[in-house]
C-alpha cells in the first residue's frame, strides 16, 4: 500500500508538466487559431490561409527550402559519417563535430553576415582570384548555405550512430560474394543505415521550417518561411489568430513528416 | 592508398568548412577596425570593451543562471518522470506518455514559442525571467527523460529483488540501488538540458517580453543593427567556454563508454528509446 503512495509522488510533477506544457499549449494554439484579430470566433483564418495564394506559395516555399537544406546536408553528411566511422580517433573527431553546435546559432549567423558582406571574406577571396565581388548576403543561396552549415552536425551524428550499429560482417560477406562497391552500398550499407538517415532527416527538416532568424539576418526578408510568418504575426502584427492558424498547419505538416519517416525519434537541440 | 588519402581530404574539407566561420569570427575580435573586413592589426580593445559593458555582463550572468536553474529543475522533474514511466506496466499507457513526452522534442521552436506565449498570456503570467525559466524547464524535461529511461531499462530486475530480499525498504532501494545505477543518465540529461537552454533562441525570443534578455536574443538585436566587434569578442569567450564544456562532457561520456563503447557518442546524438 505504501508503494502506491510513492508512485503518486513520482507522477505528480511530471504529469503536471505534461498537462500544462505539452497538452495545454497545443490545445490553446488550436483554440486561438479560430479567433480573428478582434477576438471574435471565426473560421476566416483558415479561409484566408487556403484561399490566398500568398500563404499557399509561402508554405510551398518553406517546404521546398527545408527540402533543399535537408538534401544538401544529407549529401555532405552521409559520406562524412561513413568516413568518420573508419577513422582511428573516432571519439575525438565526433567531439569536433559536436563542438560547433555549442556555439550559439545566432553567433554563427552573425559570422556569416561578416563573411558574405560586400567586402567580407568571400568577396575578398573572389577579388584576389580575379572573379570580382558578388552579392551574397540577402540571397536565397546564402540562406540555404548558412542553414545547411548550421544543420550539418545534427545530420552527421544520427547517421554516424546508425553506421556504428552496422555489422561489418554483412559488408564483408557482400564483398566476398562478389558484389561491386556500388552494389554493396545500395543493397547492404544504405538499407541497414536508413534508420540513422531517417532520424537525421527528421532532425534537420523540422527545425529548417522555423529558422526565422536566418531568413531575417541572412535572407534579408526575401525568404519568407512558415516560421518567419508565425514570428511576424505573433510579435509584429499581433494577429495571433492568423499566426496560430499557420502554426496548426505546421503541426499537421510535422505529423505527416513523422509518419513518413517512421519511428518517432527525438531531434537535437534545439536547437536552435 | 589513394582512396584513403581522398577520404582524408574530404574529411578535412568538411572540418575546415565547419570551423572557418568560427575562426573568422574570433579572428576579427582582435582586429583594430570596427567591421569584419580587412584585418587591421592586433588589439585587445574589443575584449576590454566587452568586460566594461555591464549590460552585456549582466546578460551573460542571467543566461548562465537561467541555464543552470532550468536544467537543475528539469533534471529533477525529468528523472521522476522517467521513474514513473518505468514503473508503468500497461503498454498503452506507457506508449501514450512517451509519445506526449516526445511532442516537445520534435516540435519546431516557433510552435513551442508561440504556444507558450499564448499559454502565459492566458494564465496572466508576466513575461520576463520567470516565463523564460518556465519555458526552458518545459522544453528540457523530455530530453532528461530520454536520457534517464534507457538506464532504467538496463537495470536488471534481479538486482531490485535481491535488495528487497535483503530487507530494504522502497526508499532504500531507490536511494541505494536505483539512483546510483542511473546517475550517468541523470548527468547526461542535466548536461543536455544545460546546452539546450544555452543554445535556445527562438523559444526565448517569443516569451521574453521587454525587460529580460538572454545572450542569443541580445546578439540577434545587435546583429540586426550591424556589425559590432564586441560581439566577436564575446564569441571568442563563448568558444573557450564551449570548449571547456565539451571537454567536460567528453569525460562524462568516457566514464559511461567503458561498458557501452558505441551508440551514444554525441551530445546531440539521437538515440532510440527501446
Amino acid at each position: 500500500m505504501k508503494k502506491s503512495s510513492t508512485n503518486v509522488a513520482f507522477y505528480v510533477p511530471y504529469v503536471l508538466w505534461l498537462a500544462l506544457f505539452v497538452i495545454a499549449p497545443l490545445v490553446l494554439i488550436i483554440y486561438q487559431s479560430f479567433f480573428d484579430i478582434n477576438g471574435h470566433f471565426t473560421l476566416s483564418n483558415y479561409a484566408t490561409y487556403f484561399s490566398s495564394g500568398t500563404y499557399i506559395l509561402m508554405t510551398f516555399n518553406s517546404v521546398f527550402y527545408a527540402f533543399v537544406i535537408t538534401v544538401v546536408t544529407l549529401a555532405i553528411s552521409y559520406p562524412t559519417a561513413y568516413l568518420l566511422h573508419y577513422t582511428k580517433h573516432k571519439q575525438l573527431w565526433i567531439l569536433l563535430i559536436i563542438l560547433p553546435t555549442w556555439i550559439n546559432l545566432l553567433l554563427k549567423a552573425y559570422a556569416f553576415i561578416g563573411i558574405f558582406s560586400q567586402n567580407g571574406g568571400i568577396n575578398t577571396f573572389l577579388s584576389m582570384v580575379g572573379i570580382g565581388p558578388k552579392q551574397f548576403l540577402f540571397t536565397d543561396a546564402a540562406f540555404i548555405f548558412v542553414a545547411s552549415y548550421i544543420e550539418i552536425p545534427f545530420m552527421i551524428l544520427p547517421i554516424f550512430n546508425g553506421i556504428e550499429e552496422l555489422n561489418e560482417s554483412f559488408v564483408n560477406a557482400s564483398r566476398d560474394l562478389g558484389a561491386k562497391w556500388w552494389q554493396t552500398f545500395t543493397k547492404v550499407i544504405w538499407p541497414l543505415t536508413i534508420s540513422g538517415v531517417k532520424a537525421g532527416v527528421q532532425a534537420v527538416f523540422i527545425p529548417s521550417l522555423s529558422l526565422f532568424m536566418l531568413t531575417r539576418l541572412i535572407g534579408g526578408n526575401r525568404v519568407i518561411t512558415l516560421g518567419t510568418a508565425i514570428e511576424e504575426h505573433f510579435l509584429v502584427t499581433m494577429n495571433w489568430g492568423m499566426g496560430s492558424t499557420i502554426g496548426v498547419v505546421l503541426i499537421v505538416a510535422m505529423f505527416i513528416i513523422m509518419f513518413l519517416t517512421g519511428e518517432r525519434k527525438k531531434k537535437r537541440g534545439r536547437r536552435a | 592508398m589513394k582512396k584513403m588519402k581522398l577520404s582524408n581530404l574530404y574529411l578535412w574539407v568538411v572540418f575546415i568548412l565547419l570551423y572557418v566561420p568560427i575562426i573568422y569570427l574570433v579572428m576579427y575580435s582582435f582586429s583594430k577596425g570596427d567591421t569584419m573586413t580587412n584585418f587591421q592589426g592586433f588589439t585587445m580593445a574589443h575584449y576590454q570593451e566587452l568586460f566594461a559593458d555591464t549590460r552585456m555582463i549582466q546578460i551573460v550572468i542571467d543566461t548562465l543562471l537561467l541555464a543552470l536553474l532550468s536544467s537543475l529543475i528539469a533534471t529533477a522533474i525529468g528523472t521522476l518522470g522517467a521513474l514513473a514511466i518505468h514503473r508503468t506496466t500497461k503498454p498503452l499507457m506507457k506508449n501514450t506518455v512517451l509519445s506526449l513526452n516526445n511532442i516537445l522534442m520534435v516540435s519546431p521552436d516557433v510552435i513551442i514559442g508561440a504556444s507558450f506565449l499564448i499559454f502565459f498570456t492566458a494564465l496572466k503570467i508576466p513575461l520576463g525571467f520567470g516565463s523564460v525559466l518556465l519555458a526552458h524547464i518545459a522544453f528540457s524535461i523530455p530530453i532528461v527523460v530520454l536520457m534517464v529511461l534507457p538506464k532504467l531499462q538496463e537495470m536488471r530486475q534481479s538486482m531490485l529483488d535481491a535488495a528487497r530480499d535483503l530487507g530494504s525498504s522502497n526508499a532504500q532501494i531507490l536511494s541505494r540501488v536505483i539512483l546510483p545505477f542511473i546517475t550517468p543518465g541523470i548527468f547526461s540529461g542535466f548536461f543536455m538540458a544545460f546546452t539546450y537552454s544555452l543554445d535556445d533562441f527562438a523559444v526565448t525570443f517569443f516569451v521574453t517580453g521587454n525587460g529580460f534578455s538572454t545572450l542569443a536574443v541580445e546578439v540577434y538585436a545587435r546583429a540586426r543593427q550591424g556589425i559590432s566587434l564586441e560581439i566577436n569578442a564575446l564569441s571568442g569567450v563563448m568558444f573557450i567556454f564551449a570548449l571547456l564544456l565539451v571537454v567536460g562532457y567528453y569525460f562524462i561520456q568516457e566514464g559511461q563508454a567503458k561498458r557501452k563503447a558505441h551508440a551514444k557518442k554525441g551530445g546531440h546524438a539521437l538515440e532510440k528509446t527501446h
